[in-house]
């Protein structure tokens, strides 16, 4: 069980001190959360917070019980905390098969890591020895990036907006990846999204705007209000909703 | 030969034990063993020191190795090897020097090779440059590669000094004629006080040549890197250099990349960069479990893959 206990996090800017999360308690007890929100409304800085990028200003992270709010970000990858950045970064010289056998921490054959790809959509046998560099597209890099989580196989998977920069065809895909994850990894999968398609796949989801936790629990509580609220404000997207329903 | 010139063997050639085909192995200063084909001859120079590696047209797929190794301290060796390599000849070329330095007295290895590729021959030359020791007598290394590739030949050349080398200045001078391709990958990399330079001269004369000269590096402690290229497009060509390094502790890194175009239909191109490791390629690293100098080893040892 990965906690959250009253985390705040606050940074300077030109403006002086800007808080960006509010004191956010939250336990997450396994199976698929999905964490979405308005852009700005401080989701990614919770996921590195969670990673160990940031550190809270206050409050404390317990992961089974553990208090890893002081621990690095390698420590916490340790103790099965893997996270999908938003932009995956690009490595001169290093391959797409080192990334996935650095990420699975022991030496793996060609085939399994091939695997990993295949579940991501992407033909292994044209990346497998790719240098992770700006040939690759942005599409790309996102998928071998949730590959590389794919292959660590944690207790907690983070991944922030996996769906940017992925195409339509290939997004339904991913889709399937997550709901497989969910049946076979076991542990906390906590995916930042805007995706509705997403959100209709998690266990819980949890509403953050402008650094609060607005709302969280069970989907079909939640999701119902929210669809309702963006829809209120925005007659484009009641349409596509409704389109999308029926 | 003792174990550690047969260590310096395997690092910079290979080589376990006697390798196949021919072959040239100099130890201190002198020729240690030789093994000839019937396509590939080796011969003594009569008026210095140094060989002539004579290539029959159209040999194709074979290997030359021509080690050099220094395991004695204050051996000062100058050698001049020329490589004549005939027409439609398809071959491997793969030299290195290794320095094992315990003593106090500088050991140093300066070779000057000439390459004469054929008409449509295609040479790979792989040069690697290694020194290790704990005395403190300096390992230096100088070498001169002089590239003449007539028409429709093609030379790529791999070198690497990785590790060990005090001192080092590398000089690559280069010709192409009608159709030739030149393509250089240097990889470099320089620890505590270290030194080295690189300096690359092609000049493009023939129609529809091409040049691709590539540097990665990465230079650490307080060493200090110069890259200097310089390509001259005489003709309808395409020319391309790039130097791309990591700089970490307080090294320093130069890079001066120029090209110059003398001709209409000469298409030239420079890049350059440095830079230290980026903040987010650590972190990413980090969050698959690494710790910070693990990450810092893969960046570094996949950079100079």
């Amino acid at each position: 069980m990965l906690q959250l206990k009253n985390i705040s996090f606050s940074a300077e800017n030109e403006d002086g001190v800007k808080e960006i999360l509010k004191d956010i308690t939250m336990d997450i007890d396994g199976g698929f959360l999905a964490i979405t929100g308005p852009n700005g409304g401080g989701k990614s800085t919770l996921a590195k917070i969670i990673a160990g990028i940031l550190k809270p200003t206050s409050g404390k992270i317990l992961l089974d019980g553990e208090d890893i709010t002081d621990l690095s970000i390698t420590e916490r990858a340790h103790r099965g905390i893997s996270f999908a950045f938003q932009q995956p970064v690009r490595f001169k010289g290093i391959t797409v098969n080192d990334l996935i056998r650095l990420a699975s921490g022991k030496e793996i054959s060609m085939s399994e890591a091939c695997d990993y790809l295949s579940q991501v959509g992407l033909c292994a046998r044209d990346y497998i020895n790719r240098e992770v560099n700006a040939s690759l597209s942005g599409g790309e890099l996102k998928r071998i990036e949730i590959a590389t989580v794919l292959a660590r196989g944690t207790k907690v998977s983070l991944f922030d907006e996996p769906e940017a920069g992925i195409d339509l065809w290939s997004f339904s895909n991913l889709i399937n990846v997550f709901e497989k994850m969910h049946e076979t990894l076991g542990g906390s999968i906590i995916i930042i999204s805007h995706q509705e398609r997403i959100l209709n796949i998690a266990d819980k989801v949890a509403v953050l705007s402008a650094g609060e936790l607005k709302s969280y629990g069970k989907r079909d509580d939640i999701l119902p209000e929210l669809l309702g609220k963006t829809s209120a404000v925005c007659p484009v997207l009641t349409k596509n909703i409704e389109g999308a329903k029926s | 030969m003792n174990n550690i010139e047969k260590d310096l063997l395997k690092i910079i050639a290979d080589m376990d034990g006697i390798p196949q085909g021919a072959f040239n192995i100099r130890a201190n200063g002198a020729l240690a063993e030789r093994h000839t084909t019937p396509n590939i001859d080796i011969r003594t120079k009569t008026d210095k020191d140094g060989i002539d590696i004579i290539i029959r047209p159209g040999t194709k797929g074979e290997t030359v190795h021509i080690p050099v190794i220094i395991s004695d301290t204050g051996v000062n060796d100058l050698v001049y090897n020329d490589f004549i390599i005939g027409d439609d000849a398809d071959v491997t070329i793969m030299a290195g020097c290794g320095i094992h330095n315990c003593g106090s007295e500088e050991s140093r290895h300066d070779g000057i090779h000439t390459f004469f590729v054929g008409k449509n021959a295609k040479v790979k030359y792989i040069e690697r440059h290694y020194g290790e020791g704990d005395g403190k007598g300096g390992r230096n290394m100088n070498p001169t590669t002089v590239v003449n590739v007539a028409e429709g030949g093609y030379m790529e050349m791999e070198t690497s000094q990785i590790k060990g080398i005090d001192n080092t200045s590398r000089v690559t001078r280069a010709t192409l004629d009608n159709d030739a391709t030149l393509i250089i990958h240097e990889k470099l990399m320089t620890h505590g006080v270290q030194r080295a330079e690189t300096d690359f001269s092609v000049d493009m004369n023939g129609t529809d040549c091409s040049a691709n000269v590539v540097s990665r590096s990465v230079a650490r402690e307080d060493s200090v890197q110069i890259f200097r290229s310089n390509i001259n497009g005489n003709n309808k060509c395409s020319g391309h250099t790039e130097c791309d390094a990591i700089i970490m502790d307080n090294a320093r890194v130069s890079a001066i990349p120029e090209i110059s175009a003398n001709h209409i239909d000469a298409s030239l191109i420079h890049e350059a960069a440095i830079g230290k490791i980026a903040g987010e390629q650590l972190i990413k690293l980090m969050t698959l479990g690494l710790t910070e100098a693990q990450a810092e080893e893969e960046i570094v040892n996949g950079f100079l893959k």
